[in-house]
């Protein structure tokens, strides 16, 4: 998370950022919320923080999308073997009722523009988990014309599991990491995603060149 | 080694769709198995493979048929098999062959959006592609079971190997390189 500043890198120049209705038809613009994402300040209060951060780190949901290999993973830990719902997890069908994302694998650019109106619908407080080598640093698809290397480069990942397959022991192992992150306060992605906004968005076109969809929907 | 059961016929691209109409209604190859491309970018052509079944006979023919490379198009058959028209829109995605007349052969299939060369030619450079675009994260390194385990358990025996390793990488011995050192 130090690369952030993109210094090696030309970005998209400003003009084509954030120009809303640009690729909307009409009939479509009252459809979608085109407001900017605002990050949302955890309470000052301590105990409220606290209590807030232990109800979230117990009922983690995680969105049924499998967005790559890795997703073949996830059936084991929903059946009856590793049964993640001992620990307070279940799969949820749509965005609006899910938070954790797990991407699974690697996430190809045709995959990458389903991830990111995925993660927008998403409600807060939602967390991102990277699941396998792919996501890390492409894994495989270090040379790939169609796969992104860096998925914190797209959405934020706030942890990673690394392996190409992990098992579902590991992915165990991430989903405690999350929660030991939420119970600190430490998972703050969708903050982070409102606060870099600019940045975020300009990674995404870079690779998602026939953008035909809002600029931020929920 | 090539199969007793499977050969091949090189046919000119005029005669490609005779040739393939041909052996379905009367040579008993009743089933396209897939249409494949090779770019021999040395010659200058695409060859096309038609490969056909016949289920009765336990046969295979590959029917090749070479195309200009800079002019790439062919003749659509996709009135012979309705499943030709996504092995033709795929090859005109990633090879960049052109089938007039298919159905959908314009339409965006598996990349969206894709402004460079068709990706399968041999002359796109899939790596310099992938850093341009892609963020390639620094520090790619290994932590190889071994040396892991050596380094925690005999810190000591890993360090002196580490020095001499690092002694010999910065070539030690060699004249011009202690010139520069001192």
């Amino acid at each position: 998370m130090d690369d952030r500043k993109m210094k090696h890198r030309s970005p998209v120049p400003e003009e084509e950022l954030l120009s809303p209705d640009a690729f909307l038809a009409p009939e479509e613009r009252g459809l979608f919320c085109q407001d900017r994402p605002e990050p949302v300040e955890p309470s000052k209060v301590k105990i409220i923080r606290d209590f807030c951060n232990w109800a979230q780190a117990n009922s983690v949901f995680i969105l049924a999308f499998g967005t790559g290999c890795g997703a073949i993973e996830m059936r084991p830990l929903f059946t009856a073997r590793y049964d993640i719902s001992r620990y307070g997890m279940f799969p949820r069908p749509t965005p609006r009722m899910s938070g954790l994302f797990i991407i699974g694998g690697y996430a190809s650019v045709k995959t990458m523009k389903r991830i990111v109106r995925s993660y927008e619908q998403m409600q807060n407080p939602k967390f991102v988990m990277g699941l396998g080598s792919c996501t890390v640093n492409g894994g495989m698809y270090w040379d790939s014309y169609n796969t992104v290397k860096r998925l914190d480069h797209y959405i934020p990942v706030d942890a990673y599991v690394a392996g190409c397959m992990p098992r579902p022991e590991s992915l165990i192992a991430g989903f405690n990491r999350i929660k030991e992150l939420i119970k600190a306060g430490k998972a703050e992605g969708a903050n982070e995603y409102a606060k870099n906004f600019e940045w975020y968005k300009r990674n995404q076109r870079r690779i998602i060149k026939d953008w035909n969809m809002p600029e931020y929907n929920w | 080694m090539r199969r007793a059961d499977l050969s091949f016929i090189t046919v000119p691209g005029s005669r490609a769709v005779e040739a393939v109409t041909w052996m379905r209604d009367h040579g008993g190859f009743t089933h396209l198995v897939m249409i494949s491309c090779v770019d021999r970018i040395e010659e200058g052509v695409f060859e096309l493979v038609y490969l056909l079944n016949d289920p009765v006979a336990y046969l295979d023919i590959g029917i090749c048929v070479e195309i200009d490379r800079d002019n790439a198009e062919m003749e659509s058959m996709h009135h012979l098999w309705a499943g030709v028209r996504v092995y033709q829109r795929e090859l005109r995605e990633m090879f960049g062959i052109d089938f007039p007349g298919s159905p959908g052969v314009e339409e965006p299939m598996i990349l969206e959006g894709w402004d460079d060369i068709p990706p399968m030619r041999r002359d796109f450079d899939t790596l310099e592609y992938a850093e341009r675009t892609y963020y390639p994260r620094e520090g790619r390194s290994t932590s190889d079971p071994a040396t892991e385990m050596e380094e925690r358990s005999y810190p000591l025996d890993a360090g002196v190997k580490r020095g001499i390793k690092d002694l010999a990488r910065s070539g030690y011995g060699d004249k011009e390189n202690t010139k520069d050192e001192g």
